[in-house]
């Protein structure tokens, strides 16, 4: 066990600054406004450092950094461009636990977390593009004997990134290690619940990239973020955060012409057939872990769990030994490598996870355990933290069709195969799901039969590069974390040649 | 609480006081009740219009609000509605609740207007009684 020292602390390896500019143009520049907001910590509610407010004229000024640094950087070689990815991610992996702790602090997610999975991934997936980018080739049509297409990549320009607060290094990763790989410019907007970890990350590996490549303003949405979704000057938009505002940024990226990729959450089902009850060996404790991920990243993530469908014949059975996991689960202090469960990101988040333990109970779905706020007292005492909670009911309930974002898993039971998929693609979503089941035949059609992006078969909420992300239905469109991803930032550029010395014969 | 007998939505006195000076700020605003991810199942407030509205949208009522009290500095007295609106499929989800659009200290959602005040609109929901639910339809 090891306790981290809290940033601002004696003994604390990770330093924030007091007081964090935009970044443009490879340098700290200070908001137009001079103004700046407070960021606090979600682990004690209390305030660490102070964040520039960006506007439109911070966005205007980074796009003219990234116009500046965009058309060299896409001339560049792909082994260029490889080589700085990978030298960010060795630059990542040598100061690690610095980053993990850093990241902890700023969203309260448990420090085992950012050390074994976050940064860890964001590191890979920096080599993963770092590799696709290399290996990407263009293609020709042979037209016919003097005639030939060919298909170049090009990078679109400069990019527009708004990342969301749930994994705040990781999402930034996402977006921008197939930006920079395909040779883009990017103008990035953290979430202003996080705004300080990814200037943290840009301290340790900004140098590594040439000046306006990677520019980061921060500010509310209302101010910054809109005026860079709805900017003429960006190429492409990315976004992940939920439905009313993904509408809205494509109807400012309609207004441009330029094409977007959305990730907006889901609801998504973790389903349990019969035979994974069928021993108390090795594969059944993996599935109560199964269950139990809804509490992984507080419950905050695109993908948690939150709706557990368990087979009728085993239900009660199951349930019991679930929950008896779920109880298991120790809260705590995030900086503390034995907590399992940290704060919520921020008071409203907390409030909103709260007015959907009401109305799940106003609606008639049982508390089978946890159901309210923790009160960690001592220095936490301040802090966002919420108890695992498991809800029993229907399907209809509103705490099964909408996204808490919390802690809160919503359990029901199913009949046979046809109910569980039935009441699996009963949602508006189609961002992930959970299969388990020892009969491959079953995992199989079920997971061919749910509509959902990404159908996790006798495993959960694991990001690997190369396994494509992204949702079906309400949950967005594009795939992140995979090559196809260059895609989405890459024009194709077709040269129709022709090698013949006659004439058509038309004029 | 500002709340009819026959309504779908209602608004918190604190969060009806905020709409007054937001609306000074921003001019009539407009409600699009999100979903999903991250900051989703939450009210988005814009200034009205910003949102295109569509056939894909349901209009669930309008909060009927005073910009006042009158001793407050630069309140009008002047009265003034906000339409509440929510996409049409999340809709059959959500019609038998009722909604009440209140505000507690936050940061931010999306493009929301009032996120730069450090406040963040929540829904607060209840079931419709049988009458509500007999007189909406």
């Amino acid at each position: 066990m090891t306790v981290y020292a809290a940033p601002g602390q004696p003994g604390a390896i990770a330093e924030y600054r007091t007081r964090y500019d935009h970044w443009i143009g490879g340098e700290y520049v200070p908001p137009a406004s001079g103004q700046y907001f407070e960021n606090p910590s979600p682990v004690t509610g209390h305030t660490f450092t102070e964040v520039a407010r960006g506007n439109a004229e911070d966005i205007e000024r980074a796009l003219d950094a990234a116009h500046g640094a965009a058309s060299a950087w896409g001339r560049t070689s792909v082994t260029e461009r490889a080589n700085i990815l990978n030298k960010i991610a060795d630059r990542m992996e040598a100061n690690l636990e610095k980053i993990a702790v850093a990241e902890t602090w700023e969203n309260g997610k448990p420090v085992r977390e950012t050390l074994a999975a976050d940064i860890p991934l964001a590191i890979d997936h920096f080599r993963y593009f770092a590799g696709a980018i290399r290996a990407q080739e263009g293609s020709i049509s042979e037209i016919d004997e003097d005639t030939v297409a060919y298909h170049f990549h090009e990078p679109l320009g400069v990019v527009g990134q708004i990342i969301p607060w749930n994994f705040p290094i990781l999402m930034a990763t996402w977006k921008l290690a197939p930006a920079l790989a395909a040779g883009n410019a990017v103008v990035l907007k953290p979430a202003e619940q996080t705004p300080a970890s990814i200037l943290f990350l840009m301290d340790i590996i900004g140098d590594l990239l040439p000046p306006g490549v990677v520019n980061v303003v921060n500010g509310f949405g209302v101010e910054a973020g809109k005026p860079l979704a709805s900017s003429p000057r960006i190429r492409k938009i990315a976004f992940t955060g939920e439905t009313t505002t993904g509408r809205l940024i494509m109807q400012y990226a309609s207004q441009n012409i330029i094409p977007v990729t959305l990730e907006l959450g889901g609801k998504s089902p973790n389903i349990f057939f019969s035979d994974v009850a069928s021993a108390r060996d090795d594969f059944y404790d993996k599935a109560l872990e199964g269950f139990t991920m809804f509490a992984l990243n507080q419950g905050e993530v695109c993908t948690c769990p939150s709706r557990a469908l368990i087979q009728s014949d085993i239900y009660d059975q199951f349930l019991g030994d679930a929950l008896e996991r779920t109880r298991a689960v120790k809260q705590g202090n995030p900086l503390d490598t034995d907590t399992m469960i940290g704060a919520q990101a921020s008071n409203d988040q907390l409030e909103k996870i709260l007015s959907y333990i009401d109305i799940g109970k106003a609606e008639g779905a049982k508390v089978l355990t946890g159901g309210h706020r923790a009160e960690l007292g001592g220095d936490l005492a301040d802090g966002y933290y919420v108890t695992p909670t498991v809800f029993e009911g229907k399907n209809s309930m509103r705490i099964f069709q909408e996204e808490i974002f919390g802690p809160v898993v919503s359990v029901t039971d199913f009949a046979d195969f046809d109910d569980a998929m039935k009441i699996a693609n009963d949602t508006l979503y189609g961002l992930g799901a959970g299969v388990w089941s020892r009969q491959g035949e079953t995992a199989y059609r079920a997971g061919r039969t749910i509509e959902a992006g990404r159908v996790w078969t006798n495993c959960y909420h694991a990001y690997p590069a190369a396994a494509a992300f992204g949702g079906y239905k309400g949950s967005g469109v594009g795939r992140e974390n995979h090559k196809m991803m260059l895609d989405h930032y890459q024009q194709t550029k077709n040269l129709l040649v022709s090698y013949s010395g006659q004439k058509l014969g038309f004029f | 609480m500002n709340d009819d007998a026959a309504s779908r939505v209602a608004v918190s006195d604190a969060a009806a006081g905020l709409l007054a000076r937001l609306r000074r700020q921003h001019g009539d605003l407009m409600f699009h009740q999100s979903g999903g991810c991250c900051d989703g199942s939450s009210p988005m407030c814009y200034p009205d219009g910003d949102f295109l509205l569509g056939d894909a949208d349901v209009h669930l009522g309008d909060l009927r609000l005073v910009d006042g009290p009158p001793d407050e500095p630069g309140a009008t007295g002047e009265e003034f509605t906000v339409p509440v609106w929510m996409s049409r499929a999340q809709f059959e989800y959500w019609r038998h609740t009722h909604l009440t659009i209140d505000v507690v200290p936050g940061r931010g959602a999306g493009f929301s207007v009032e996120a730069p005040e450090g406040v963040r609109f929540l829904i607060r929901s209840r079931l419709l009684t049988d009458a509500e639910t007999a007189t909406l339809g």
